[in-house]
């Protein structure tokens, strides 16, 4: 690595980065200094994963150039950027879960064909390295068994071994409990006081005031500007990033129906990839929002799956006022449709849309055997779902509101206001909401929070299940907290706070997490 | 509507770039065994287009070929590759063939619903157990639908030799179907009108297939059943999600594929043959997948595609005759390029055509 000039650990002079017709970068310069915390701010499509990728060697600038410590730097491959010292923690994380957790950080950065100094030797700096940065692991399990928190750390020491002296994450934190995220915050300061630079992508707000000493917000493509986080708030980074003023959606008081719409009695599901459901009970009634908090891969997946009639049913029983589900009746996804459940799947691109399809052909997705849409049935009448598609996509302000376009070059946000839409057309008694707003952008995620909450008004049953703390503590007029496939408590809107959650969310029972807060109060 | 033109234009002119570099290696092969590449081209043109009997033989392979055709792509629609249309077609012949022996004077055009119904049935049926397998059990449907070719084959050489053979006959095949059976061919048609034309084995199952083609376009793009199928081609969770009942689906488009191969027996003998032949499908059903394959899975491409091939095989006939020094392989090679290059490599070529056409009509607009 070369002898570092300069105050700056990166520089980006002028980068333009077009793909095809579309400008990904457009004119892009900032530094980010030598030992800071530098966060990038943006929304979906905003450019941020272009330039890292830019950064990374992923993807060569069409324009401009790049300055690493003051060097200039031809970055071709990501065996440059680690040559230069740019180490990247992706969003997905990169082990391999047959190697050990020493023999991932190893990997790839072996000691030559003879692997002079051997096991001990990689074991002996790892060591070092962890005592360092207080990076704790156990060298020896399989990542796969540990927890997400910890993979993660894995994969920072991962690129420490490399000798990184700046650090990329990419939204790191999006499957982390608050608890969790604090341990990540403490190694990023530990990394700055060791004069390494942390550059951090993300779109949590919260995060980037809490943890950063710089934040550029870039939108559209450009570099909006770069300024000291101590300089700016909650709010005005918002709309430096949306390039407008946001509203938070308003939760006005409402009275839920006497009789629940939605009952779920000791639910057990298999676990597809996690624990599964096991043993789960609540009630949804109508003219409220039930909150489903939890960290990612705690069930909730399986439960929304049961609902939707794609997983059966193990033990206990879902019921409706017109349907039961138990483990020797199970109705198809098409039967619960019919019977008013309203079905928005956490993974769009998997269960919502077909990518391939027009506007049109996906507008009817799920409806196909509806009465109430006109030109579908057995045969299909283009040109009356054609009418009822383009009323579909302006109620929605779908943009483009073009029928003919493939679903998926539209952002992620006007996809969701598609399936949203579609849902509402058969006018749902519950609506099951699974990551409403994942990948979408600020602007459209005040549509879909503002379209939510209407239903509720209106008197349907939502039912809310989402990873996003900030989406569940806007919406919920109750939470259910779930952890390894149980409700760890139910709080209402008034007991919320992150604390507490955070705590549920790690497998505190609401009784015990209350009780060591109250500990921790009087000493 | 610009983003479905050009997606059109493009793939249309990305297949006849690939089909004019086929046809210009096809020359430079033709040059290196010692003939003059034009001379060739000419013969082969001539000899699938240039005489109504060349034409006639052009259309009645292209009448297998869309058979053939429209069965891959019916399944294909929904990401289901049935590659047995082969065997299925065989034993569809076999459902002809006892449908017309058990109607003996029976006239064609009562017979010919009846060998319809029969051949669908016996194809679509052998076609079912594939299609449970795959669609309940997860059976890869490519392997078992090529092992069911093979099955199919060595039934057929049974039921054959053993059962419809005319006792003490050498030859291995039924007995002639009733003569009130064959179905009325274009020749015999023209000559009655006084046109008069030499005899060819094309018969009104060409109109039969372009039928087929119509109303499969209905099926698959204007009915609810063929929504359902396109989903579940492009993404089944989402079908799934969207109340579909997947395996279902995909078990009726595996059989109405198996059926449509059906088709391609009938022509065969209630059309051609007469009889019930060993290897009545002649290969038919193999090259059928890459008719498809060319024809984009579209009926509308298939029929082009088909003619494409039935004049390769007419046109590469006259070849060999004309050029003793160029065997028939060389058109079986030309062939191997027009599938290599239309059928595979066309996905280099159509991104940037559709790019540019899209660039181009959008500048026009905006003009």
């Amino acid at each position: 690595m070369p002898e570092p000039q300069g105050a700056n650990a990166i520089e980006f002079h002028n980068i333009h980065k077009r793909f095809g017709r579309v400008v990904a970068n457009n004119d892009i310069s900032f530094a980010v200094p030598r030992g800071t915390i530098h966060g990038i701010v943006g929304e979906n499509g905003a450019g941020k994963s272009t330039l890292m990728n830019i950064l990374f060697g992923i993807h060569q600038a069409d324009s401009g150039s790049i300055l690493i410590q003051g060097r200039p730097a031809h970055i071709k491959s990501s065996i440059d950027a680690i040559r230069l010292g740019i180490g990247m923690v992706h969003q997905h994380f990169m082990l391999v879960d047959r190697l050990t957790a020493m023999q991932n950080v190893v990997l790839g950065a072996e000691t030559g064909f003879w692997l002079t100094g051997g096991v001990g030797g990689g074991r002996k700096r790892i060591e070092a390295l962890q005592a360092r940065y207080g990076l704790d692991f156990p060298l020896d399990h399989i990542p796969h068994n540990l927890s997400v928190g910890t993979q993660q750390r894995i994969e920072i020491l991962k690129a420490l071994y490399r000798d990184a002296s700046v650090l990329i994450l990419d939204e790191p934190t999006s499957v982390l409990t608050p608890q969790e995220v604090d341990i990540l915050f403490t190694v990023f300061k530990d990394l700055k006081a060791e004069g390494k630079t942390v550059v951090l992508i993300t779109h949590k707000l919260r995060e980037v005031l809490a943890v950063t000493d710089n934040v550029t917000i870039l939108r559209q493509g450009r570099c909006v500007d770069t300024v000291p986080t101590a300089t700016v708030t909650r709010s005005s980074l918002a709309e430096a990033m949306v390039g407008r003023k946001i509203n938070p959606v308003a939760l006005p008081t409402a009275t839920p129906s006497p009789r629940p719409k939605l009952s779920v009695r000791d639910l057990v599901v298999k676990g597809q990839g996690s624990m599964g459901v096991r043993g789960l009970s609540f009630d949804l009634h109508g003219a409220e929002i039930l909150g489903i908090a939890g960290v990612a891969g705690n069930g909730q997946s399986e439960l929304l799956m049961a609902l939707s009639g794609l997983a059966p049913v193990i033990e206990g029983e879902i019921r409706t006022e017109h349907l039961t589900i138990d483990h020797k009746s199970t109705i198809s996804p098409g039967g619960l449709r019919r019977g008013g459940l309203g079905n928005i799947p956490e993974d769009r691109h998997r269960n919502g849309v077909i990518g391939e399809w027009t506007g049109l052909e996906n507008s009817i997705l799920g409806l196909q055997r509806s009465k109430d849409v006109p030109g579908v049935g057995r045969s299909l009448n283009w040109r009356h779902i054609e009418a009822w598609c383009r009323d579909l996509l302006r109620h929605n302000d779908v943009r483009p509101p073009d029928p003919h376009r493939p679903i998926g070059v539209l952002s992620g946000g006007n996809q969701q206001k598609l399936v949203i839409g579609r849902e509402l057309a058969l006018e749902p008694d519950i609506l099951l909401v699974g990551q409403p707003t994942r990948g979408v952008d600020i602007g459209a995620i005040e549509a879909i929070h503002g379209k939510l909450v209407e239903q509720r008004n209106k008197g349907r049953a939502l039912l809310l299940v989402s990873v996003e703390l900030d989406e569940i503590f806007a919406l919920s007029d109750r939470v259910i907290v779930m952890f390894e496939g149980r409700s760890m408590g139910e709080l209402s809107r008034s007991e919320l706070s992150e604390t507490l959650v955070g705590m549920m969310m790690a497998g505190m029972s609401k009784a015990e997490a209350l009780g060591y807060l109250k500990q921790r109060e009087s000493a | 509507m610009t983003l479905r033109a050009s997606s059109i234009l493009g793939g249309l002119s990305a297949t006849l770039i690939n089909l004019l570099i086929a046809l210009l290696l096809g020359g430079l092969l033709v040059a290196a065994v010692g003939a003059d590449p034009s001379a060739a081209l000419r013969v082969v043109y001539n000899g699938a287009f240039g005489s109504s009997a060349g034409l006639s033989y052009t259309f009645y392979y292209a009448t297998n070929y869309i058979f053939a055709g429209l069965a891959f792509a019916v399944a294909a629609q929904a990401s289901q590759f049935n590659i047995g249309a082969e065997g299925q077609a065989y034993i569809g012949g076999l459902g002809t063939g006892l449908a017309c022996l058990a109607l003996p004077g029976v006239s064609w055009w009562l017979a010919l619903p009846v060998a319809v119904a029969a051949s669908g049935l016996f194809s679509g049926g052998w076609a079912l157990i594939p299609a449970v397998m795959e669609a309940r059990r997860g059976s890869n449907l490519i392997i078992t639908t090529i092992m069911f070719n093979f099955l199919a084959s060595l039934l057929m050489t049974f039921v054959i030799v053993n059962l419809l053979r005319v006792p003490g006959s050498a030859i291995p095949s039924s007995g002639p179907m009733p003569e009130s059976s064959f179905l009325p061919r274009i020749d015999q048609i023209l000559t009655a009108i006084g046109i008069p034309t030499n005899e060819t084995p094309l018969t009104i199952m060409v109109f039969v297939a372009v039928a087929l083609a119509l109303g499969l376009i209905w099926l698959i793009w204007h009915t609810r059943w063929g929504y359902e199928l396109r989903a579940i081609g492009k993404n089944s969770d989402a079908a799934a999600f969207a109340g579909v009942n997947v395996a279902r689906v995909k078990i009726q488009a595996i059989c109405l594929s198996g059926a449509v191969a059906g088709m391609l027996g009938v022509n065969e003998v209630m059309g051609a043959q007469h009889r019930v032949l060993l290897e009545l499908a002649a290969g038919y059903g193999f090259t059928g997948i890459a008719v498809a394959l060319i024809g984009a899975n579209h009926p509308a491409g298939i029929i082009p595609a088909a003619v494409l091939f039935g004049a390769l095989q007419q046109g590469g006939a006259s070849l060999s005759f004309m050029f003793p020094n160029v065997s028939r392989d060389v058109v079986v090679i030309v062939q191997g390029l027009v599938i290599l290059l239309a059928g595979g490599l066309i996905h280099m070529l159509r991104p940037r055509l559709v790019a540019f056409f899209a660039g181009l009509l959008n500048t026009e607009r905006s003009a």
